[in-house]
């Protein structure tokens, strides 16, 4: 039973303290689904999440399309067989069968929970999108109705562990400025990738906040080279939903038309002025019409400028989204989304998707049936796992957070506004992270290793400033990692395209597992299905 | 980002004070909120869609703040405009209800194939 009570510690500020048999960190779409699952396997489950369960997160407020196969063997056979081709041999068959079996079964309660996916002309669902404020709020009332206690505005900043694992988590609550402890037997991550605060579409909550909290229990890594990934958005906008671009004709500054469905494309042409779109290709009013239907949020940021996108050229840019749309993460080593730290689980875009999708995501979709299915995998197995351990009361738990949280050799204070520019300078421009190249990567590189001491101070007092000091460790925390993944993978698969080596090496058909924080260390390990490149 | 909260419509529920993913606002339930950190804002247009009266506004603008008039966004029908795109509010068919993703595919190939 989780219950609340309030402790002075006798070292530390006073914090709201509950108990729990699992606790999720996050409150997106994996994180919902882990909590709802934990729920339903018996177990009494908090979920903390630094926004709010219905609004948080990249989904939510635009929309995802869905890998959605129906079990017919051919058809899983051939999106097997793509998948298998796109993942440049990092994947796992029987993994890709698992995502593809768990989100069709999946969004079939989707609607049975009242989602109303439209019919075709036979009465077939169509369940391959769903509106992303229409499926988190959806979410929410689930979980709530599964019994979940949701903590939102409550940013987790440090686990807990113990000699056993790992047994909770410390955050504060932004609306009540007070700390709090959820103290549990088996915590599933759910924190979302890392976007460095570039503005994509619900991104910039997505700070690594996981990626660090897993490293410092010690928890590995693996496929943070697969994080090469860019959206498209209006030039001085938010929205990066691509689809619609299909519809548009593409102009590099000087006027000349550029290939569709090419970020290359686009990317190449930004190096050297601005880049337009109009929606020209949409040429009837029926057209323009179903357009307007189908991804919505893209026309904000054109409606409200007062262009007309379907004859007015637009500016668009290209916004980083990191691991978010890309592949690394915590590093899964079981059927149950366990890492290899006791009590602690990853799903969604926390952790990697590589046994999935292998070296690309092959974009929203498969993210999307990721977050799911990885959901309710991870919160089945935390919830197996604390009946297994029993309650948390006796243990002697410690809080394990360090850089952006605790001063170590009397460092000064922390400029976490400076850190975060300086993380971004290294990360974010299409030069360093797009048109990867080793010179390019190891300045990059060294720059944000010698940023990780400046984590190492006190953080600020308030509440912004402390939840922003740790978001800027995870910042650097996970550009070290990147640079590092991608400097070592030399060749290039799947997204990661490294400049000195355009083409797939066979000898290096293996995943990068990186672990460390002060001193990271990275090692090749073999697809478990032996994959051949 | 956010320019708007409108003292007139609002009702003082506290909601965007807890939607926000970013955590904006500041402000108890029964008072009007402050917008008290829009430089945080991620422009992901959540706030408005959850307003029950329609009370804010953000503009498309990631990077800077612009004036916005009220009676403005009101006349040019701005205000409340994604949550009515959505279908949210009584009386509304939901924007999921009518979703024409589905049928981009078809749409395209039938574009390809008339050029």
């Amino acid at each position: 039973m989780s219950v609340g009570v309030t402790v002075s510690g006798a070292a530390g500020p006073e914090r709201d303290v509950l108990e729990a048999d699992v606790l999720v960190i996050g409150g997106g779409p994996a994180g919902a689904w882990a909590a709802w699952s934990a729920a339903r396997h018996g177990a009494q489950v908090v979920l903390v999440e630094k926004g709010y369960l219905g609004s948080s997160g990249a989904t939510a407020p635009g929309g995802t399309n869905l890998l959605y196969v129906p079990p017919d063997p051919v058809l899983r056979e051939a999106a097997v067989a793509d998948r298998l081709a796109a993942g440049g041999q990092l994947n796992e068959v029987r993994w890709i069968h698992r995502v593809l079996d768990g989100v069709y079964e999946s969004l079939a309660l989707v609607e049975e929970w009242g989602y109303p996916f439209v019919r075709d002309a036979e009465g077939v669902p169509l369940r391959n999108h769903l509106q992303g404020p229409e499926y988190m709020r959806l979410m929410r009332r689930v979980v709530r109705r599964a019994g979940v206690r949701i903590l939102d505005q409550c940013p987790a900043l440090e686990l807990l562990a113990d000699a056993h694992g790992v047994g909770g988590a410390r955050g504060l609550n932004r609306l009540t400025g007070r700390d709090w402890e959820v103290r549990a037997s088996a915590v599933v991550l759910a924190t979302g990738g890392c976007a460095f605060l570039s503005k994509g579409l619900g991104c910039n909550v997505l700070t690594g906040d996981g990626l660090l909290m897993g490293a410092e229990v010690g928890a590995e890594l693996s496929g943070m080279e697969f994080s090469r990934a860019y959206g498209t958005s209006a030039e001085y906008g938010t929205v990066t939903r691509n689809r619609l671009l299909n519809f548009a004709t593409l102009y590099a500054a000087d006027g000349t038309v550029l290939p569709r469905r090419s970020r290359d494309a686009i990317a190449r042409a930004l190096l050297r002025g601005p880049v337009y779109a109009v929606l020209d290709r949409a040429d009837t009013p029926d057209k323009r019409a179903l357009l307007r239907r189908s991804h919505a949020v893209f026309f904000l940021p054109y409606d409200r400028a007062g262009i007309d996108p379907f004859r007015q050229r637009f500016p668009i840019t290209l916004r980083f989204e990191g691991t978010v749309r890309g592949v690394g993460g915590l590093r899964l080593v079981g059927d149950d989304c366990r890492t290899t730290v006791p009590g602690l689980y990853a799903a969604g875009d926390a952790a990697s998707r590589e046994r999935s999708h292998g070296a690309i995501t092959g974009g929203g979709a498969y993210n999307a049936a990721w977050a799911i299915c990885s959901g309710r995998w991870a919160g089945a197995g935390a919830a197996l796992y604390a009946r297994t351990v029993g309650a948390v009361r006796d243990r002697r738990l410690k809080p394990v957070g360090r850089a952006g949280l605790r001063p170590e050799n009397g460092a000064g204070r922390i400029d976490e506004a400076a850190v975060v520019e300086a993380v971004r300078r290294q990360t974010v421009p299409l030069q360093i992270s797009y048109f990867r190249s080793e010179p390019v990567l190891r300045k990059a590189l060294s720059q944000v290793d010698s940023l990780w001491p400046a984590v190492h101070g006190t953080p600020g007092r308030g509440i912004r400033e402390r939840v922003r000091a740790r978001e800027a460790a995870a910042m650097v925390a996970t550009a070290r990692w990147m640079h590092t993944a991608s400097l070592t993978r030399r060749e290039s698969r799947g997204m990661h395209i490294l400049a000195e080596y355009p083409h797939q090496d066979p000898a290096q058909a293996h995943r990068l597992v990186l672990s460390g924080l002060d001193h990271i260390t990275i090692r090749p390990e073999p697809v478990p299905q032996g994959g051949a490149a | 980002m956010i320019e708007l909260i409108s003292a007139d419509r609002c009702i003082s529920c506290g909601l965007c004070v807890k939607v926000c993913p970013t955590n904006v606002f500041d402000g108890a339930v029964g008072e009007v909120p402050r917008i008290a950190r829009q430089s945080d804002c991620q422009t992901c247009y959540m706030c408005e869609a959850y307003c029950p009266v329609d009370a804010l506004y953000v503009a498309p603008y990631a990077d800077k703040s612009v004036p916005v008039d009220e009676a403005t966004l009101q006349a040019t029908g701005l205000l409340g405009s994604w949550r009515a795109t959505l279908g949210w509010g009584a009386g509304r068919t939901r924007l999921a209800a009518v979703d024409t993703t589905p049928f981009l595919d078809e749409l395209e190939r039938e574009i390809e194939r008339s050029a």
